[in-house]
């Protein structure tokens, strides 16, 4: 039966690790490389596509190199609300790259992110796995100061 | 009707690391008590309860215990959705924070009645910092013996806020990209892996011990004729006392934002996310239930000093970025809406505008394959109803 509605592929049981095994490598070297991608779709018995698909999709996963600690300032409404313009210009500011970039001392990657839920002390951001939150411009460049 | 602490009754009050503090507030005891029961009669408790889902969608949740439980089949699966990413959200953060051990004892009673035999909490990427809490306390659990019929994991996100939709939230347990599943099939009968799952929200889990203890009389007797219980809000934007609160469902917004949040100046209020309405003012008494407005329970509110076509620009910038792309509508539609308010953000509306989002958003919401798509146009359809002259003033003439 090939109707519409029974498209689900399921995976058999190594395949089913991928996102696993590609969080686990996205946290060991902060980015899942060409070769990675290759070695994972090959031990799996996975197409580099469908690796490179997944490895692709989620925004906590990179197939480009980032820097050691990865900023992510948070966008949505509840941060804008509380002036999180103001805490991008003070990052910009203090490590000397926009969104989207990474530093060429290879130290910070800055990203903006969606809804991280801290609205309630908001403007927040993420600096790789710790949360900070009630953020103003005077306080970012003492909590960047702890990330080497 | 006054703030009340049902799913919140012990935020604050136990050590979430310290399963001894939980067992002192009758922890597990519901499970204790379930446990002695047959599963059927357990799904009969839930059933007339009148539990609904916590999620958003509200569907009936003993009832779909009923159909995972009912489906064919001896490997079958329990989900807890705990991937909150509607903007506006934090109340299942707090929960996770303050009060893992209720989360895991209502997971535990619905793997035994659905018959399932391995669990997983679904936690957002975001909440990664909540992981060691989590796991210490599933295997204080464990220890305690009270995990003996159910493995729990903990499967994490990468951050993607789609796989808050359950079917994409499986196929991102099944390792792969978090994308929408046609439907039917719907999990109860064919889920994870294709077996029968339940997957159920943090806060509709946290009920299920108040209610296999206390009753479903007891649940019952709270909120209105098709919202049972309590509601956890999640309140922030222009309050002064932004947080998270308890109320019976069936309270007004008013009560919310107003006398327990500390609104000022209220323009509107966003109730339920990016997908959620937008409510002015002028409807501010109206009350939270399913037959009226609750999505999940993210309620941002804006003063007068707010741009509401500038807030719902953004609003749609957030669902285009997050659509998972695999269906035409949702992928093409929120992209197309995006970019008509940005026109009318610089004051460069067409007068035809108006009605091109109007049948977009009939589109949208008709032929898109999950929530994402289908109400993506509620905040623009609201906005244009109770926010027009706001439209009209960036008509180029």
């Amino acid at each position: 039966m090939n109707r519409i509605g029974q498209g689900n592929k399921i995976w058999s049981q190594e395949k089913r690790d991928l996102l696993v095994l590609l969080e686990r490598e996205q946290s060991r070297s902060g980015c899942l490389s060409r070769e990675t991608i290759a070695e994972l779709a090959e031990s799996l018995g996975l197409s580099v596509g469908e690796v490179y698909g997944v490895a692709s999709f989620y925004s906590f996963l990179s197939i480009k190199p980032q820097g050691r600690n990865v900023i992510r300032v948070c966008k949505s409404l509840p941060c804008y609300l509380k002036n999180s313009q103001l805490i991008i210009e003070s990052v910009r500011k203090a490590i000397g790259i926009g969104p989207g970039e990474t530093s060429a001392d290879g130290k910070f990657s800055f990203e903006l992110t969606n809804c991280i839920g801290a609205c309630d002390r908001a403007p927040a951001m993420m600096i790789n796995d710790d949360v900070h939150v009630d953020l103003t411009p005077r306080k970012i460049a003492k909590i960047l100061e702890g990330y080497k | 009707m006054p703030e009340k602490r049902v799913v919140l009754a012990n935020c604050g009050v136990i050590d979430p690391k310290d399963i001894a503090s939980y067992l002192d507030r009758d922890g597990f005891k519901a499970l204790k008590k379930a446990l002695k029961l047959p599963p059927e009669k357990v799904i009969e408790e839930i059933k007339a309860s009148g539990l609904r889902g916590r999620g958003g969608a509200g569907f009936p949740c003993g009832l779909k215990w009923e159909l995972a439980r009912k489906a064919p089949g001896d490997e079958k699966y329990v989900i807890c959705n705990a991937d909150e990413g509607e903007v506006g959200t934090f109340k299942d953060r707090y929960i996770l924070e303050n009060d893992p051990f209720s989360l895991i004892e209502g997971i535990a009673i619905a793997g035994y009645a659905v018959g399932a035999k391995k669990a997983y909490i679904y936690l957002r990427a975001e909440y990664h910092f909540l992981l060691d809490l989590i796991e210490k306390a599933i295997a204080q659990s464990k220890k305690k013996g009270f995990l003996k019929h159910l493995a729990l994991e903990v499967r994490e996100g990468a951050g993607a806020y789609v796989c808050g939709e359950e079917s994409a939230l499986m196929d991102s347990i099944e390792g792969k990209r978090g994308e929408v599943r046609y439907r039917p099939p719907f999990p109860p009968t064919s889920g994870l892996w294709g077996k029968p799952t339940i997957i159920n929200n943090v806060e509709t889990l946290m009920n299920i011990p108040r209610i296999v203890l206390n009753g479903a009389e007891w649940f019952e007797r709270m909120g209105t004729e098709k919202s049972k219980g309590t509601k956890v809000f999640s309140v922030s934007g222009d309050v002064k006392k932004p947080g998270v609160y308890e109320l019976v469902l069936g309270s007004s917004l008013k009560e919310l934002v107003d006398d327990l949040a500390g609104a000022e100046k209220i323009q509107a209020v966003q109730v339920g996310g990016a997908t959620g309405r937008i409510i002015p003012y002028k409807m501010i008494a109206t009350p939270l239930s399913f037959e009226t407005i609750l999505g999940a329970g993210a309620i941002t509110v804006f003063n007068k000093s707010r741009d509401i076509i500038d807030i719902v620009h953004r609003t749609l910038e957030f669902l285009a970025e997050e659509s998972c792309g695999k269906c035409a509508p949702c992928r093409e539609g929120t992209q197309v809406m995006v970019g008509i308010l940005e026109r009318f953000t610089k004051g460069e509306g067409w007068e035809k505008d108006i009605a091109v989002l109007g049948e977009l958003a009939d589109t949208m919401a008709l032929a898109s394959m999950c929530g994402l798509g289908q109400a993506a146009p509620v905040p623009v359809m609201d906005s244009l109803q109770y926010f027009r002259g706001a439209y009209d003033k960036r008509i180029q003439s």
